[in-house]
């Protein structure tokens, strides 16, 4: 399971790591510290030359260089990208950034926990969903 | 300090609003199965099913006697359905700006990949398979409830 966290804080980055290596299951992770290197890591730009496509996008919205939501609009409209999941992962209760994430085709929008538990309950959550139970498509 | 413990229930904390889902589903057996199911999720719910995928998209568009009627939070949606399929109504559901921020999750018997895949491109949130077995059928649904019902913040906007 190909996985890539676009999130710039690195507390929440080594808390996912941790995370998701506790679920079991076999994952390899790539994690993009701000926007715009996410898009190259999609678009195999530069230095992403050789990347393969992920199974399941996690993304927050506040991020340097190239915002969640500009992030989210690219990949949705880019013919090659808009069949991976993208599992939005953020602070923001805002309604405006939730409603505009749906009206962008963000597959779910989930609020960052503010404890442990609960944080541990939203990446469980997230991996018995997206890497268990759903069906993901086969992207050449 | 009670949405501090349970982020995924803020939605329910804060507006008492139950989730509304739309069935869209023929099957008897498997309508039954899923209400049954729904019927004991941890959030509020209220669940509608549609067996037609015609009488669906007028209740979606509200038209005639669904004039009043709420729109959905989240659709579950079978791709087998008589009048109309189900990629059709999905396409036209993510076609519609009323409609395309409603989360669809496919539930259906199809493992084709074509199908996995048409429907990922048509903007389905989700694809799950149906099992033949009722208990894993009922654990795919259990599924849905826990993460879209329970975990997932939906757009007060559909209210």
């Amino acid at each position: 399971m190909q996985i890539l966290l676009v999130e710039d804080n690195p507390g929440d980055v080594r808390m996912m790591t941790d995370l998701l290596s506790e679920t079991g299951i076999l994952t390899q992770l790539h994690v993009s510290m701000d926007g715009a290197d996410a898009l190259d890591f999609l678009k195999k730009r530069g230095s992403h030359g050789l990347a393969c496509y992920p199974d399941v996008i996690i993304l927050d919205l506040n991020i340097p260089k190239k915002n969640g939501k500009e992030v989210l609009a690219e990949i949705k409209q880019d013919d090659a990208l808009k069949s991976i999941p993208v599992v939005i992962l953020s602070s923001s209760e805002a309604d405006i950034d939730i409603s505009y994430c749906y009206q962008m085709q963000a597959n779910c929008y989930i609020n960052k926990p503010h404890d442990l538990f609960n944080y541990m309950n939203v990446v469980k959550s997230i991996s018995d969903f997206w890497f268990q139970t759903v069906r993901l498509p086969i992207l050449s | 300090m009670d949405h501090l413990i349970n982020p995924f229930h803020s939605k329910e904390i804060h507006t008492s609003k139950e989730i509304d889902i739309l069935l869209v589903e023929d099957n008897p057996g498997d309508v039954r199965l899923t209400q049954e199911v729904i019927k004991d999720s941890k959030l509020r719910n209220s669940l509608r099913v549609i067996t037609d995928g015609r009488e669906a998209m007028k209740f979606l568009k509200k038209e005639g006697v669904y004039a009043d009627s709420a729109m959905p939070d989240i659709i579950l949606l079978d791709l087998n359905l008589p009048f109309k399929n189900g990629k059709e109504i999905l396409a036209e559901i993510k076609q519609d700006p009323a409609l395309k921020d409603i989360p669809v999750a496919v539930l259906t018997h199809s493992e084709v990949e074509a199908d996995i895949l048409k429907a990922q491109e048509l903007n389905a949130s989700c694809y799950l398979v149906k099992p033949v077995d009722i208990e894993q059928f009922i654990m795919v649904v259990r599924s849905i409830d826990t993460f879209y019902l329970s975990i997932v913040k939906v757009s007060d906007a559909l209210i």
